[in-house]
């Protein structure tokens, strides 16, 4: 019994912005099944009386004061990257959204 | 390409009620970004103002600015919201070059603030309750430039340039509820919600809110329903509105088209769509997505924030009071007229009277330079008062010098001239053009004295009592001094003289 279809696998490979094969896409999806039935086994021991926890340790307002530090020189800002104008990153053309 | 159909504004608001809602993103005016130590001076070179952290580099960790937490709380309480117990930040997973981590950290299910409103004020003095949902914090992206291409629009670039100064930025999103019952004032609201929020903004003092400068953004959503009884209709969200005007317009275009769509038995689809400031029409962009699409999921690198009460409360005592009641009280102690008050406000100069009334010139005179002389400039430059190359000080300075008599009205004029075209203060620019009113009586005399043989018959008439034509010996002065004569003194010693003949 599958949770993940293959569809869905295709769907948020487009959201993911990477192309896969149709091969690539079945065997996806029943490895996604796998880990999403392993971390449903979590819910198995975690009732409603235990909060979703996103960060285990009991810290809050960690912060940092509104002070400036240097940036980095332009040049190491770019440093890795493939192309660069005027001190700006090239990237390709990009066709959807604005 | 086909036109648009358009259904008249009036006629759209008899058939159909419109329903708007805000979404306003205001820059922070920190020093540094919302997760790193990057400065984040305007108009800086390309990635000058960047660190790892603004660049998504592999390892970086982001650590949160206090005082941008501070100032999303001033917000929330200034529009009365409930501030958050505990609120964490999301990840708001999309790929696109502006956001180089490939995901946008924001706030999604935990805003800072939430549940409130803000009064605002129409220009007749209505006072509309908008209610708010929401006001969360999240950080801005970088600027992307299209390179190639006819239009220089997206369509037929051959590549982009990304600049990631702005990225990381502090910026506090607030939402508001649906505004009902505003029938066909609906582009007035929206267009005084905004500028109400940039008010506060100001007020507040965490941010500049500089709509020029793109520290004020606001995305407007506008449905029609057939009643107010009615549910909800679809709704489109016209992106990235940057002026009070632009607000206004793109309402009543929205209205307009929507009418015409639902008129011909058709549906709103539901989009976002882009604004065209040059043309004043909306266009389709994408079909909007469903938020599971980010897979917003909690950001792991940012525990959660938990202000104290006391931390709250704190702040609340400092809050600045409202636009609405600082306007009514500002007005009161200024005396102007309603409508003397309303221009002000539209011409966004209550700041700029306020600082130049605290600097010594009495609110009447204060009004006449900021609200006459200055507007026209501002509007035949195509600047914001505020932007003018003049400071409140300077004018009080102005006004000054005409009340010392120094200089007179025109002198004032022309020295405010001076002051615009960057020659100085006033003081300076008196003494550089040699400005000041001819007080010394022995020139005067001469003058006079010239005037009156020139023009025999006349002097011959008001010797003889006749003091009608007597402006046309005080004119002669004026003109022969190049207005640098006080006129009231000219008229004086005028008279003196043919007392004496």
């Amino acid at each position: 019994m599958s949770t993940i279809s293959r569809e869905e696998v295709a769907r948020l490979a487009g959201l993911a912005r990477i192309d896969l094969t149709e091969p690539e896409l079945n065997r996806l999806a029943g490895e996604l099944d796998v880990i999403v039935e392993s971390v449903a086994r979590v819910s198995e021991v975690a009732t409603s009386d235990v909060p979703a926890t996103s960060h285990p340790l009991p810290l809050t307002n960690v912060f940092r004061e509104d002070v400036v530090e240097a940036a980095l020189p332009v040049e190491d800002a770019l440093a890795g990257a493939p192309s660069a104008e005027g001190g700006r990153f090239a990237v390709p053309q990009i066709l959807e959204e604005d | 390409m086909s036109t648009t159909d358009l259904v008249d504004y009036d006629e759209a608001v008899a058939r159909f009620d419109p329903v708007i809602g805000i979404e306003v993103h205001v820059e922070l005016g920190t020093a540094s970004k919302m997760f790193d130590g990057a400065p984040t001076e305007f108009g800086a070179e390309p990635n000058t103002q960047v660190t790892p952290v603004s660049l998504g580099l592999p390892g970086s960790l982001p650590v949160l600015n206090r005082t941008a937490v501070e100032s999303a709380i001033k917000i929330g309480l200034a529009l009365n919201c409930e501030i958050a117990e505990l609120c964490r930040f999301a990840r708001k997973n999309y790929f696109y070059p502006d956001v180089p981590k490939n995901f946008q950290t924001s706030q999604y299910d935990e805003p800072i603030a939430h549940d409130g409103w803000i009064d605002i004020e129409l220009e007749d003095g209505t006072v509309v309750r908008v209610e708010i949902e929401r006001a969360h914090m999240e950080e801005d992206a970088g600027k992307n430039t299209h390179v190639g291409g006819a239009t220089g629009r997206i369509h037929g670039a051959e590549y982009s340039l990304v600049d990631y100064n702005r990225a990381g930025i502090p910026l506090v999103e607030i939402v508001t509820r649906p505004i009902t019952g505003v029938g066909d004032r609906a582009p007035e609201v929206a267009r005084a919600y905004v500028q109400t929020l940039r008010d506060i903004f100001r007020g507040l003092g965490v941010s500049e809110a500089r709509m020029e400068r793109g520290n004020v953004r606001a995305d407007v959503n506008v449905s029609l329903r057939p009643t107010p009884e009615s549910p909800l209709g679809t709704r489109t969200e016209t992106k990235n509105v940057n002026s009070f005007r632009s607000v206004e317009r793109a309402v009543r275009y929205e209205i307009s088209r929507q009418a015409a769509i639902l008129d011909a038995g058709r549906t709103v689809t539901q989009e976002t769509r882009h604004w065209h400031e040059d043309t004043g029409i909306t266009t389709a962009g994408r079909v909007k997505s469903d938020a599971e699409d980010y897979r917003y999921f909690p950001e792991p690198d940012l525990v959660p924030v938990a202000p104290s009460r006391a931390w709250v409360e704190e702040i609340r005592a400092t809050l600045p009071e409202a636009p609405v009641a600082r306007r009514r009280r500002l007005q009161g102690e200024w005396g102007y007229a309603d409508a003397e008050m309303r221009d002000v406000v539209n011409a966004g100069a209550i700041e700029l009277i306020e600082a130049t009334v605290a600097a010594g010139a009495v609110p009447a005179a204060a009004r006449k330079w900021w609200m006459g002389e200055l507007a026209r400039t501002s509007n035949t430059e195509g600047v914001e008062l505020a932007d003018l190359p003049v400071t409140p000080e300077q004018i009080a300075q102005l006004q000054g010098l005409v009340d010392s008599g120094r200089i007179n009205d025109k002198l004032a004029r022309q020295v405010l001239a001076g002051v615009l075209a960057g020659e100085g203060s006033p003081e300076e620019v008196v003494a550089s053009r040699g400005l000041e009113v001819v007080s010394d009586d022995g020139a005067l005399l001469a003058a006079v004295d010239e005037a009156l043989a020139a023009q025999p018959d006349i002097a011959a008439k008001v010797r003889a009592g006749n003091l009608g034509p007597v402006g046309a010996i005080i004119g002669a002065v004026m003109k022969a001094t190049r207005g640098q004569a006080d006129a009231g003194r000219v008229r004086e010693l005028v008279l003196e003289r043919i007392n004496q003949g």
